[in-house]
């Protein structure tokens, strides 16, 4: 039961404490940028790591579709224990993804308090997809909004070679 | 010697590739992870296996032994790519890089040694 809590607490802390080594150096202006990569970073390569694992039983992915429905309830589910509410594509390679109540930014408000914070907590999911994405095979651009919490949006560009 | 068996490995990638793009022509449930004998060439037989993330398993068995089934050469697959995905976890691990796991090793080659 306590286990849920378990990653939310940790991944607050992480972002507690990148922001808190950040702040310690003089660069105000590069702050941001420099933590939500890290942030970014991290959430890359334990995406990869998930998904050599959640992946280990099932048969091969056909299509782009196939991957990020897997990623939409599968992993989700696993991870948030919840699934993605709604995928939207426009079949050329983006999709947006859809969470109307996202594990991580429940305890924040319901509302527009603290909104400018969000996407701070939410590079490390962002990180996640990407991360998940490449080792399936295909480089994206992951971004991420949110105008009312806590309901967000990850927007998935592909990249096409 | 060694080089042989590289030689012998990098022609079974083709042979891999080959598969993979005919799945999506052929029947629609055939998306198993385990390719199955790839090809015999006189003095091997070379047996393919690819992840979702697209890492690929290559095992080559010498011809003369024929008492090995389709079914451990599965079996074999299955204890590789359980011990890939423990070396994936592992921190330490950058993906991409060779993998210098004691662990890993140790697993492969119990596994050699119990197939001979």
């Amino acid at each position: 039961m306590a286990d849920d809590a378990l990653f939310e607490f940790l991944h607050m802390e992480i972002v507690a404490h990148v922001y808190k080594e950040q702040a310690t150096r003089e660069d105000i202006d590069k702050e941001r940028v420099t933590c939500v990569s890290t942030l970014e970073l991290m959430g890359f390569r334990v995406g990869q790591g998930l998904i050599e694992r959640f992946t280990k039983d099932c048969p091969t992915f056909k299509e782009d579709l196939d991957i990020m429905k897997f990623l939409c309830k599968d992993l989700w589910s696993t991870i948030f224990r919840k699934q993605i509410d709604n995928l939207r594509t426009n079949h050329q390679g983006t999709y947006v993804l859809q969470d109307n109540k996202f594990a991580l930014l429940t305890q924040f408000s319901t509302g527009k308090q603290y909104l400018e914070e969000a996407p701070k907590y939410l590079a490390f999911s962002c990180g996640l997809i990407r991360g998940a994405l490449s080792n399936l095979g295909l480089e994206s651009v992951v971004t991420a909004e949110v105008s009312l919490m806590p309901s967000c949006k990850f927007q998935v560009v592909i990249q096409k070679l | 010697m060694l080089i042989s068996f590289h030689y012998t490995v990098h022609t079974s990638l083709d042979v891999v590739e080959e598969k993979i793009s005919g799945v999506g022509k052929a029947l629609a449930d055939q998306r198993e992870l385990y390719l199955g004998l790839l090809y015999p060439t006189e003095d091997y037989k070379v047996y393919g296996y690819m992840t979702n993330s697209k890492v690929k398993f290559v095992i080559v068995v010498d011809s003369s032994n024929t008492s090995l089934r389709d079914n451990e050469i599965r079996s074999m697959f299955r204890k590789l790519h359980n011990s890939f995905t423990d070396v994936m976890c592992n921190p330490f691990y950058n993906p991409g890089d060779p993998i210098q796991s004691k662990a890993f090793d140790s697993i492969v080659s119990t596994m050699m040694v119990q197939a001979f």
